[in-house]
């Protein structure tokens, strides 16, 4: 049995510029997989290569069983792929865009009432059919390209930062119609910058500078946290962050909401001397905790400690 | 000087039929860090490029540090600083070229310009990146350098609309750094974002929906008042309720 999507060995370059590294990944039927990684990492070059829109320079790949290069029309056949910007019609109606889909992957006419009905009960869009899509506030219109993506009934989705720049009841509602659509059985590949959104994945895939870093479930990533965190409170988060930088014990501090998470050796003995230390310089009322990690703290450790390795280095930064 | 660097009164804003921004009261006092929130289509966008002097209100009045924003727009354009949601840079101009376009258009002399340039690429972490072409920067340098041209003119206000939107976590976490050094120098900030962690490091925010403001203060008060654990939460709570009332 083949895998929905198989990459082996996969090298892209953009001059000196590794932007895919030697990338290899197998998915399972019905699997929910979030790509992460920093701007830059080669996201997008990835999910470009396995929709067939652009060639790889080494390695392979195949998506529902076909070679991405030499069976290019027959995976385009069973894969939707929403890139970044999607491109809408904003002159045309929710109902012209959807015909419009449907024309270029001829989808049969007979079909296509049943499908469209479908797809507006699905995304809730039915009320605002004879809209224009420039009108459509930025929620709607990401639901509008996703149902474009599904006329054809694809089996396979590959969607890049569907979420960017929606609000986040709007992204709620996008990411249901994501459960729904895996429950169908549907196989998904989705990139994001929002790490709540990672989470609601079945695996998640750590990219940069090209590479797989890491891939494993939310739940074993956030497990590789490798310090012990506590999460503090006080008056003036960000003022006092780089005091508590530098006491004792703490190895990283991360400003999260109106708290700080800060990394530390050993919980407990950093704990109490976090609190002693910050009640003796009178930075107001205090709170520390220990807390679990999640896939946040997770990315922002191993990314900055990365990032900080190569920030040295000009030639490399341009990734 | 007076305490509040934006007030808005009853400021409205139609287009034909449709009443983009309705009726709102607000001000921003000089030197916060002011969050703006609100759903996609609550009329954020549009009551920034009012504020900007880029569109006319069709009602109310609306004052920036002194200046009226429909009868002194022009004026109002040189004393602030705008971040639009799809960062105004030449992909085709290096990083610096880009710098120096902005300086020009701020009117900045050559030697003003140059120290000014120099200060920035320090600050925002683009040295060494002078000769770039912007088209082939990652994304969140874009958004450093976009700020970077926003704020050359030494703005004592600025406008960063979605300035983090598809930008990693640790890209963001950078960026606020830089919003809240500039802040310390007192310079007001007035920001969008859809992430709501983003909402806590705030001063005071508002929350929009369809067009008028339903909830405005601290953080920290406002999530008291409604009785919600985070920013998220009360985002959530306030625009489940707002849609409620109005359903007919």
């Amino acid at each position: 049995m083949s895998y929905p999507v198989q990459v082996a060995g996969l090298q892209k370059s953009f001059g000196n510029l590794k932007a895919v590294d030697d990338f290899s990944l197998e998915l399972g039927q019905g699997e929910l997989f979030g790509l992460i990684g920093p701007d830059g990492a080669g996201k997008t070059t990835l999910i470009r290569i396995l929709v067939g829109l652009m060639l790889a320079d080494g390695g392979s790949a195949s998506v529902g069983g076909f070679d991405v290069v030499r069976e290019r029309a027959r995976v385009k056949e069973i894969i939707g792929y929403m890139p970044q910007r999607f491109s809408l019609y904003p002159d045309l109606t929710l109902e012209e865009n959807l015909r419009f889909y449907a024309d270029l992957f001829q989808v049969p006419e007979a079909e296509r009432r049943a499908r469209q009905q479908r797809l507006m009960q699905f995304s809730r869009l039915e009320p605002f059919l004879g809209r224009r899509a420039g009108q459509l506030s930025g929620g709607m219109k990401q639901k509008l390209a996703l149902s474009c993506t599904l006329i054809h009934q694809p089996e396979i989705l590959f969607l890049d930062e569907p979420t960017t720049g929606v609000d986040p009841l709007s992204r709620r509602e996008f990411w249901s119609l994501l459960d729904s659509l895996q429950a169908e059985g549907k196989t998904i590949v989705v990139s994001t910058a929002y790490m709540d959104e990672a989470v609601r994945c079945d695996r998640v895939g750590l990219m940069f500078t090209g590479r797989l870093m890491a891939v494993d479930t939310p739940e074993r990533l956030r497990k590789t946290y490798p310090f012990d965190l506590l999460e503090v409170e006080l008056d003036e988060p960000v003022l006092n962050l780089q005091l508590i930088k530098g006491l004792p014990r703490v190895r990283s501090v991360q400003v999260f909401g109106d708290r700080l998470h800060v990394g530390v050796a050993e919980a407990q003995a950093a704990a109490a001397s976090l609190e002693r230390e910050l009640s003796q310089r009178a930075v107001g009322p205090v709170r520390v905790r220990r807390i679990e990690p999640c896939l946040e703290d997770v990315f922002v450790e191993l990314i900055g400690s990365w990032k900080e390795r190569i920030s040295r280095d000009p030639d490399k930064r341009g990734e | 000087m007076e305490q509040e660097i934006v007030s808005a009164r009853g400021l409205t804003r139609k287009f034909g039929a449709f009443t983009a921004v309705d009726h709102i009261d607000f001000s921003v006092r000089r030197g916060e860090i002011f969050g703006f929130l609100g759903a996609n289509g609550a009329g954020k966008t549009t009551t920034i490029r009012i504020l900007c002097g880029l569109l006319r209100p069709t009602g109310g009045t609306c004052l920036v540090d002194g200046l009226d924003v429909d009868r002194q727009a022009e004026a109002v354009k040189r004393l602030i600083g705008y971040m639009s949601q799809r960062f105004s840079l030449y992909e085709d101009l290096t990083v610096e070229e880009n710098l120096e376009f902005y300086g020009g258009v701020y009117g900045l002399n050559e030697a003003e310009l140059g120290r000014r340039k120099h200060g920035l690429l320090k600050e925002l972490e683009l040295e060494g990146l002078e000769k770039r072409m912007t088209a082939a920067l990652p994304l969140g340098w874009k958004q450093r350098l976009a700020l970077g041209c926003a704020v050359i003119h030494r703005p004592r206000m600025v406008f960063l609309d979605e300035p983090t939107g598809g930008v990693d976590p640790v890209s963001r976490r950078n960026f606020w750094a830089m919003i809240h050094a500039m802040a310390a120098e007192g310079v007001t900030v007035f920001v969008t974002t859809h992430y709501m962690d983003e909402a806590e490091y705030c001063d005071r925010i508002s929350i929009m929906d369809a067009g008028r403001i339903i909830a405005l203060g601290p953080p920290s008060k406002l999530k008291e008042r409604y009785a919600q654990a985070t920013v998220e939460d009360l985002f959530s709570h306030l625009l489940d309720s707002s849609r409620e009332g109005s359903r007919p």
